[in-house]
């Protein structure tokens, strides 16, 4: 236990500062140069100081944002490992982000034009998606099973992802250019929010998804095992097992409908955290969640200084950074 | 009637003019004397065959064999085409379109062959066309048209530059040169005359939008100093702040456009005009860069028009509708 604690405190001594870093240097960060004595310059209006206005408008919530979505979709991957006990679970396994993506695309694709608290029909109609996706999955796997078949669910998660694509593609065929190259664009990911809008529209989902994943990370340590295991040491696997369950999908559609869904996060910050860590859930949840908030933000500013004034996708980097990365991890260990 | 009529008469022919339906696709860049010599050949026996009808065609066989003649059923997938070939006065040959299609009114009664990424080749092959403009790098469907034996002409789009070339080439190939020449020079004197009404007065630095996410600063996509849009911009006396880009469309985060300061920002929008309320929303996205002097001095125009996407024969209204956005002219 005590040993427990310990990696705690390190991991989020380490994983915390590395996150905080990744934040506070982002904002800093960028191909035009700003001086942060004129950021903070209370002397000059904000209208007319435009470093002001690139670290608050276009830098800062973009920062937030990568923290946000990535520690969002870190964690959700190690609850949807557990959860399906599968290492290759990822926060999109299960047709969350494939919802969300068709929801984007119809809103992309028919111009939907409605924007509500600052939140966009494309983000909205993303989240929707992804609520129907979670509803689908989730009626099947209950159905004519009385508990809580995670194989049902996987591969029910597998068909809806088909299923989408399918859908996605036929919506896709039906847009003309312009709004093709948009639905393409959605679907590389992009953080660049322009503002606080969105970002405060995704918070309440994610924060409530982070204090079921406070409740999670023991129950799950036992559920990963063995469901009967942990049934007879006292855990309400069904409860569990739906927290969990709803708690990382809402979590995903959020962070999908806010960042696109970005690739790679899911699945490589969770076993690269393992590999540091452990396998324990109480250290493995909140590291990477703050690991994956760091490497998303870190992953944006590349994506943003690369080949500007051209901005790259986020998911190009995450991916190309993320991949070998991991392999390399995965060599040097064994 | 059947003796005399172009689809009647020809296209049962077709086999018999085996030199010109066999010449597969022309090179994009073939033109010049040598076209001149058997498009004026084409055209004497055009004229010949209309004039004496089919049945007196038999003694003059030889004069196909030398030179193609002009297609009289064209199929075009490539919208900006189909908007050339009726500003040249070839419009009753263009047999079909393409489904993007809007102008000029005529094409609503023209059957929809699909277009870039969905051509329709069993309805293309069924309209016994004598000529299909699709865009050169539709291959698998040129390579269909080929064995076909149908002869197409590539188009490639460009500059603003290559309109007016690319409008005199397709002329050339239809036989309809000066026509084809007429109405590029009429497009010419057109852009000349926004030249003209721009001349001497100083160039904002302008940032031209061509596509975001409705109501948000989102997947802002821009024109780069490359392509139509760009020239375009040129022309109606505006100074891309992208121009150092040599890209036709770029996508730029906000910082970027924060950074660059533009003094205009010109948004395309290929719909028709929307509502005033949902004008003016779109307008208040960009309230989220106060620092912008477009912004803050109130010069976002919201220009509307599926002409604004078409590098046609239109372009001239674009570059007017530039130039009073900019400069407040309104050239004639």
């Amino acid at each position: 236990m005590t040993d427990v604690r310990r990696r705690l405190a390190v991991s989020t001594a380490a994983f915390g500062g590395l996150a905080c870093a990744a934040v506070l240097a982002a904002p800093l960060l960028g191909t035009t140069s700003i001086s942060l004595r004129r950021v903070f310059d209370g002397s000059i209006p904000f209208a007319d100081n435009v470093d002001a206005q690139i670290f608050f408008i276009a830098r800062l919530p973009r920062a937030l944002a990568g923290a946000l979505v990535g520690a969002t979709l870190a964690a959700a991957g190690v609850v949807f490992q557990a959860l399906l006990r599968n290492p290759l679970a990822t926060p999109f396994t299960l047709g969350v982000s494939a919802g969300s993506a068709l929801g984007a695309m119809l809103a992309i694709t028919f111009r939907l034009h409605l924007s509500l608290w600052g939140v966009s029909a494309v983000t909205a109609a993303s989240f929707i998606g992804s609520i129907g996706a979670v509803a689908i999955v989730y009626a099947l796997a209950r159905a004519r099973h009385r508990g809580f078949s995670t194989n049902i669910l996987l591969l029910a998660g597998v068909t809806l992802n088909a299923f989408f694509s399918a859908l996605i593609l036929f919506v896709q065929y039906l847009a003309d250019s312009a709004e093709a190259l948009r639905t393409v664009r959605w679907l590389m990911g992009d953080l660049d929010v322009a503002g606080y809008g969105p970002l405060v529209a995704a918070l309440p989902l994610c924060a409530a998804a982070f204090v079921a994943f406070a409740w999670l990370p023991r129950p799950l340590n036992l559920l990963s095992l063995d469901t009967d295991a942990a049934a007879s040491r006292g855990v309400d696997v069904l409860r569990v097992q739906r927290v969990a369950f709803f708690s990382a999908s809402m979590a995903t559609g959020a962070a999908v409908s806010l960042g696109g869904p970005i690739g790679f996060i899911g699945i490589i910050v969770p076993h690269l955290v393992r590999l540091m860590v452990g396998s324990d859930h109480r250290v493995v949840l909140p590291a990477s969640a703050m690991f994956g908030a760091a490497f998303l933000v870190a992953a944006d500013v590349v994506a943003r200084t690369a080949m500007a004034p051209v901005e790259l996708p986020v998911g190009i980097i995450t991916a190309i950074v993320g991949g070998p990365f991991f392999l390399w991890l995965l060599v040097r260990q064994r | 009637m059947g003796r005399g009529t172009r689809g009647g008469g020809l296209g049962t022919r077709d086999s018999g003019f085996g030199p010109s339906a066999k010449s597969g696709p022309p090179r994009a860049g073939s033109r010049g004397g040598i076209r001149g010599v058997t498009l004026t050949a084409a055209a004497i026996f055009a004229l010949l065959y209309l004039n004496h009808g089919a049945p007196g065609l038999q003694p003059r066989a030889h004069l196909a064999a030398q030179a193609p003649r002009p297609p009289a059923r064209i199929v075009s997938l490539v919208p900006s085409a189909t908007e050339m070939l009726f500003a040249m006065g070839a419009g009753p040959r263009v047999a079909a379109v393409s489904s993007y299609d809007r102008f000029p009114p005529e094409v609503e009664r023209l059957p929809r062959v699909g277009a870039l990424v969905d051509p329709d080749v069993e309805r293309i092959l069924s309209l016994r066309p004598d000529l299909v403009v699709a865009y050169a790098s539709q291959t698998d469907l040129l390579a269909h048209l080929a064995r076909a034996n149908i002869p197409v002409y590539p188009y490639r789009h460009g500059s603003l530059a290559a309109i007016t070339g690319g409008m005199r080439d397709l002329g050339a190939r239809i036989g309809m040169a000066a026509e084809a020449g007429r109405a590029a020079a009429d497009l010419e004197r057109g852009l000349a005359g926004v030249r003209a009404a721009v001349a001497g007065r100083p160039r904002p630095r302008t940032l031209l939008v061509i596509g975001r996410e409705p109501q948000s600063l989102r997947a802002i996509s821009v024109s780069g100093g490359f392509g139509f849009l760009h020239d375009l911009l040129v022309v109606a006396g505006g100074d891309n702040v992208f121009g150092d880009v040599p890209r036709e469309s770029l996508m730029v985060a906000t910082e970027t456009i924060l950074a660059k300061r533009p003094d205009v920002i010109l948004e395309l929008h290929y719909s028709d005009r929307s509502s005033r309320e949902a004008e003016a929303r779109e307008r208040e996205a960009w309230s989220l860069l106060p620092g912008v002097p477009a912004v803050r001095n109130g010069r976002i125009h919201l220009l509307y028009g599926g002409e604004l996407v078409v590098p046609g024969p239109r372009v001239v209204l674009t570059a007017r509708a530039f130039a009073q956005a900019l400069h407040e002219v309104r050239p004639r």
